[in-house]
């Protein structure tokens, strides 16, 4: 870990044009990807612009529905009666993620800006193009269990870790960006970039940029939504694939439905043509199955990730099955 | 003399761990926690290793760690203190030039900080020169071992396989594997070591402190009495701490390099992937010819697995197959493939749990075949007598274990078929395995009683508590073979300023650190009767007690429930149950602790378990505990275990016999057992993960 | 880079000296010599470093010392009293009635974690496996494991570890 200046702003303009005025310096919340990087060697910032202490720990109502400050914990944001009730699937991705300690220290601006889980990314020792761009990418031909499957570019197949952001996606949240020239607000589907040829970009940030809040709105489709998480320990695993659903059903079709994918690409995944082919439709096995495979259609898979295929079938299935009035027939 | 067996007071109760308190408020010390022991503030060592996995090293280039702060130098091979004998390669660390595999330690950095040290090692530039390495087990060329680990014959043929396989009416052949597995005790390996005036003292995590003692002395030039070794605490080893590692003779080295002033060492979990030992890959090829009813004739087991070019290792894993079942014709064989890779060592059960998968899986395999129950077929195929020696065994009771389990289990509601019962979106099968563990002897022991006063007792053994309880059960031991209370013993463990004790491992420890405690005791209540005089003492060594013409072994039955869901194959196993015959179990609480940890160490391997080496680099990639996945608190569900009343002395004086391995064994075939009888897909390798069902 | 933070370490406030990189872990460990909590894995992946950080369960590996100036933090050690006839916090005697653990390396995390998880429900904060976000918390077998699922015990002490945690949350 490189020697560091540690800094604690007054205000977050103060922070924004500290670190917009250092390409060393990094914004510090929860700490729990970053100081993780700072051991592995995968990030080597000068300078910590420690947010953690600025105001932004509240969650509110607002007109159209809640406004959550970035240092809100993932705990607490999990725990929040408003969003218990409101927007279930959201309080459900961030209960499926980490550990309970995580969860008291993770905080949700931190939680969407985290980085890859790929080993390769995390191995400083082995070619890696978002760590080190024009090095290689080593999970193409490597342990590729964990790939990324839509979305992918010869540069990079790594997949974004976030459960809660599938959600926020799903839910159509978007982010409030605090940068030198003052606010600005980008829907979180639209925050993660994917990584054509050059997967060191991760989001539509400008560095130095400051997530301050995220905006959920208020809708009553976000009421019946679920988040379901594949994963080999039954617990404290990241996702091998995700789904975060809401729906709607009336007159025994669906009348409207969100979907959204993790562990499938590097972005949470709005599934946007599954949703289309669902709605209208009456909610069946069978016809979830297709909905699936036509978001499928451009995804490119090998043998170590192809069985995501299946899995996002079971996945997609499984969550809607929960948000159904009865039983999904198979 | 030989030890006696002696009346059971304490052993059979469940005295309260003498260390408890240490532990739940985390004031117990282990190896890099003793810096209260010191009259200096330790540095602090980092390892740097090697990122070709052949070759050798060009030039170590330290200039940039050496200029950051608080760094105090760089070890590497052209500078650190030379080792009398090189012949070990693990252990012969910055002796020479030669990379032998990726993560091999190339040089140390030693800092006044942690911090510094970490970054000192990151500043470190390796110049490498990689050669041509072979790092894949498939496709390479193995060759047959002289001998397996353990000392087991590498080969064995009994009888005519080839004409009983031929005639035989069933024939299965299947191939069977399990992963490279890694050990990942809590506690990282790590030692404290202060070179002064010559001698080496040594706080190390180690399964066996005179072992580390007497292979490091050699190798320093130093007689061992200058090793001194102290393990108070072990933050588990499960067999990777059983031989010293690359790590000890570094941080030897540093502290020699230091002279005087103290070294501490903690390898990182990353690190421990490379150079701490695993569980090698295995490929376990089988072929049973039985009849119609089930009877075994003829059972090949040839079994291939990954070595280290550094050093060998072979897991014996086609060892159980000559002892388990009825079959008169019986051919076993090892081979390995000596690659560019890390060395693989002790992991829980070595030979056993691979070869046990391999076997049971395929019980279970020819139980479909054939169309017999499971416990049936097993029934069917019980030898009178041990099938490799002749020799009548100790106290088989596997067909017990079977049949109690059954009954605690409910294994009569079970559906024949597979693929037979869909609760909600889970289907739902049960399995079984056999288990089954040699009673393991080490002579060689030392044990020493000292009477004090107040009509109390001083017994001291070197040997380890790894986190088992031997601290408490040796206790019981000692009370029980004077006949004393517990609380009239002063234990002393763990030193090797104590008498020698072997090796914490192969399920030997209690049984032959209790035999010599026993047979102390009994000799000084020879030399100095029931009302000895403070001062006096006794100190014996053991050179055998267990019936040589008998075969000693355990056995026992796993049970296993498996749900997998039908849409995303996510496995789940909420019920596994043992049933086990170990001889007399000394300590009820700490006996079922171990047993459920070895059960709940299987349900890991069954379904997480799963190291990828990957092929291009030779290390392995999933090098920490987010990616190689061990079983957390939410995938242990409803574990129970139980054993049959029992007495062995034919094994022990105590009675018992060894019970850390036993629990895994097995353990991981009965849940796949289980899983194939949900779902109707048989998985003959480990682990069984969600991408294997989902479809 | 050296810095100073105030810490309050099981009940005594202490002036500790930090290099900008140290993490609490090694805070605790190398510079005050509290060496309860454990370093398992330093990347947040097995529990062992676990403390209460201002009354609720936190990681220590992947927190700088320097932003938490001002914390208040109880170890294992801290949840007892001192000395070798200190009282035990009932989640201790649990454990140990239990045998809620073997080698004891994971113990001081797993025993901290779970001081945090009765206070997390008695709160009324749900987990992973609650079926009703909004109903009442009932801390059954499922919502422990569940809930203590962030600390790795490789001995499998879990079964000893539920029963503990049971008892304790009862009483």
């Amino acid at each position: 870990m490189r020697e560091l200046t540690y800094e604690v702003p007054a205000t977050a303009e103060e922070a924004v044009a500290k670190v917009t005025g250092d390409e060393q310096a990094r914004f510090l919340g929860g700490g729990t990807n970053l100081v993780d990087h700072l051991k592995l060697g995968v990030s080597t910032p000068k300078v910590l612009v420690d947010i953690s202490r600025l105001p932004f720990d509240a969650v509110e109502q607002t007109d159209d529905g809640l406004r959550i400050g970035t240092n809100v914990r993932n705990s607490d944001l999990a725990a929040h009666p408003l969003v218990r009730s409101g927007w279930p699937g959201l309080s459900r991705a961030l209960l499926a993620g980490a550990s309970g300690q995580l969860r008291n220290q993770a905080t949700t601006g931190g939680n969407l800006l985290q980085r890859t889980r790929c080993v390769y990314f995390q191995d400083i020792t082995t070619p890696c193009n978002k760590r080190e761009p024009g090095s290689g990418c080593s999970a193409i031909e490597g342990y590729g269990r964990h790939n990324a499957l839509l979305g992918t570019s010869e540069a990079c197949v790594a997949t974004h870790p976030s459960d809660m952001a599938v959600a926020l996606v799903a839910l159509n949240a978007t982010v409030v960006v605090l940068g030198p020239d003052g606010e600005r607000r980008i829907p979180v589907a639209d925050l993660h970039t994917l990584p054509g040829h050059h997967p060191e970009v991760e989001t539509t940030l400008a560095h130095g940029e400051l997530i301050t809040h995220v905006e959920l709105p208020v809708t009553t489709l976000a009421k019946r939504s679920t988040y379901y998480k594949a994963r080999d320990r039954a617990s404290y695993a990241f996702a091998l694939v995700s789904a975060a659903a809401a729906l709607s059903i009336e007159d025994g079709v669906v009348a409207d439905v969100a979907l959204a994918w993790g562990g499938v690409a590097h972005k949470p995944w709005r599934a946007s043509r599954a949703e289309e082919a669902l709605r209208g439709q009456p909610l069946e096995e069978s016809a979830i199955a297709s909905a699936v495979d036509e978001e499928l259609r451009d995804a490119v898979t090998g043998p170590d990730n192809d069985y995501k295929r299946a899995l996002l079938r079971g996945v997609t299935t499984a969550a809607l099955s929960r948000l159904a009035p009865t039983e999904v027939s198979r | 003399m030989t030890a006696r067996p002696f009346e059971a007071r304490s052993m059979g109760t469940a005295l309260d761990r003498v260390d408890g308190r240490e532990k739940v408020t985390g004031r117990a010390t282990y190896a890099v926690e003793h810096d209260a022991d010191l009259d200096e503030a330790p540095l602090h060592a980092w390892l740097v290793t090697s990122t070709t996995a052949s070759g050798r090293v060009l030039r170590v280039d330290a200039a940039e760690a050496l200029a950051h702060p608080h760094v105090v130098t760089v070890l590497d091979h052209t500078n650190a203190p030379r080792l009398a004998d090189t012949e070990d390669r693990e252990l012969a660390v910055l002796q020479d030039d030669r990379i032998g595999f990726r993560g091999q330690i190339v040089a140390v950095v030693l800092a006044e900080t942690s911090e510094a040290a970490r970054e000192g090692a990151r500043l470190v530039r390796v110049h490498q020169e990689a050669a041509d390495a072979s790092v894949s087990l498939d496709g390479a060329e193995t060759y047959a071992p002289e001998e397996a680990n353990g000392g087991f014959e590498a080969a064995t043929d009994q009888g005519d396989f080839d004409a009983a396989w031929a005639a035989a009416p069933v024939q299965l052949e299947q191939t069977y594997s399990t992963p490279l597995e890694f050990n990942n005790p809590m506690e990282p390996h790590a030692a404290t070591a202060l070179w002064r005036d010559g001698s080496l003292t040594l706080w190390d995590s180690t399964q066996a402190v005179h072992g580390v003692a007497s292979t490091l002395a050699p190798m320093l030039g130093i007689s061992q009495d200058r090793v001194r070794v102290q393990a108070p605490y072990i933050g588990g080893g499960f067999g990777s701490k059983g031989l010293p590692h690359g790590p000890e003779m570094a941080v030897a080295l540093a502290a020699r390099w230091a002279d005087g002033r103290p070294v501490k060492l903690a390898v990182t979990r990353q690190q421990m992937f490379g150079l701490t030992g695993y569980r090698t890959r295995t490929v376990s090829h089988l072929r049973i010819g039985a009849e119609p009813d089930g009877r075994i004739t003829a059972l090949e087991h040839a079994a291939v697995g990954q070595s280290s070019a550094v050093k060998e290792f072979v897991e014996q894993t086609a060892v159980p197959a000559r002892m388990m079942y009825a079959a008169s014709s019986l051919r076993t064989s090892h081979r390995v493939a000596a690659l560019d890779v890390a060395v693989p060592s002790w992991m829980r059960a070595p030979g056993e749990m691979p070869g046990m998968f391999a076997l049971e899986v395929a019980m279970d395999d020819l139980a479909e075949a054939t169309g017999i129950d499971p416990i049936e077929l097993r029934e069917r195929n019980e030898p009178e007598v041990d099938p490799e020696t002749g020799n009548p065994y100790n106290n088989r009771r596997l067909v017990e274990c079977l049949h109690r389990g059954a009954d605690l289990f409910g294994w009569q509601d079970r559906p024949a078929e597979p693929r037979a019962t869909l609760d909600g979106d889970w289907w739902v099968g049960t399995g079984v395995a056999s288990a089954t563990y040699p009673a393991s002897f080490a002579p060689g022991n030392t044990a020493r009683i000292i009477a004090l006063d107040g009509g109390r007792y001083e017994v001291s053994i070197g040997a380890v508590d790894l986190g088992t309880g031997s601290r408490t059960v040796l206790l019981q031991i000692a009370a029980d073979a004077l006949g004393v209370d517990p609380e009239a013993i002063d234990l002393a463990l763990a030193d090797t300023d104590l008498p020698m004790a072997t090796v914490a491992g192969g399920s030997s420890g209690t049984s032959s650190w209790g035999t010599a405690i026993a047979q102390t005791a009994q000799q000084f209540r020879a030399d100095h009767g029931e009302h000895p005089d403070p001062g006096v003492e006794t100190t014996t060594t053991t050179d055998g007690y267990p019936s040589t013409d008998h075969a000693l072994h355990s056995f026992g039955a796993v049970f296993a429930e498996a749900r997998v869901h039908r849409l995303t194959g996510e496995v789940r196993v909420p019920r596994l149950l043992g049933v086990y015959s170990v001889g007399r179990v000394i300590n009820p609480m700490t006996a079922r602790s171990q047993l459920l940890g070895g059960l709940t160490m299987g349900l890991s391997a069954a379904l997480f378990e799963d190291a990828y080496q990957d092929p291009r680099f030779g290390h392995v990639v999933t090098q920490d505990l987010a990616s190689y996945h061990v079983a957390a608190h939410a995938d242990v569900r409803d574990l129970q275990v139980e054993w049959l009343d029992d007495v062995d002395e034919l094994a022990t004086p105590m009675g018992s016999r060894g019970i850390g391995e036993i629990g895994i064994v097995g353990t991981s075939a009965a849940i796949l057992n289980a899983a194939s009888h949900a779902t109707g897909v048989r998985v003959r390798d480990l682990p069984a993960t969600p991408d294997v069902f989902s479809s | 880079m050296e810095h100073t933070v105030s810490l309050r370490i099981d009940g005594v406030d202490q002036e500790v000296s930090v290099d900008t990189r140290t993490t609490l872990l090694d805070a605790l460990r190398e510079r005050v010599g509290n060496t309860s909590p454990k370093k398992g894995c330093d990347h947040g992946q097995c529990g062992s470093c676990t403390v209460l950080l201002d009354g609720r369960r936190h990681l220590t590996c992947l927190a700088l010392a320097v932003a938490y100036d001002g914390a208040e933090i109880v170890t294992a050690s801290g949840l007892a009293g001192e000395g070798d006839d200190g009282e035990l916090h009932p989640v201790q005697q649990a454990f140990l009635a239990h045998d809620g653990y073997q080698c004891g390396y994971c113990t001081p995390g797993q025993v901290c974690s779970a001081v945090g998880v009765i206070d997390e429900a008695k709160r009324g904060q749900p987990s992973h496996v609650t079926d009703d976000l909004e109903a009442d918390i009932d801390l059954d077998d499922d919502e422990i494991r569940e809930r203590m699922s962030g600390n790795l015990c490789r001995c499998g002490a879990y079964v000893g570890i539920l029963d503990a945690v049971r008892e304790a949350a009862a009483r």
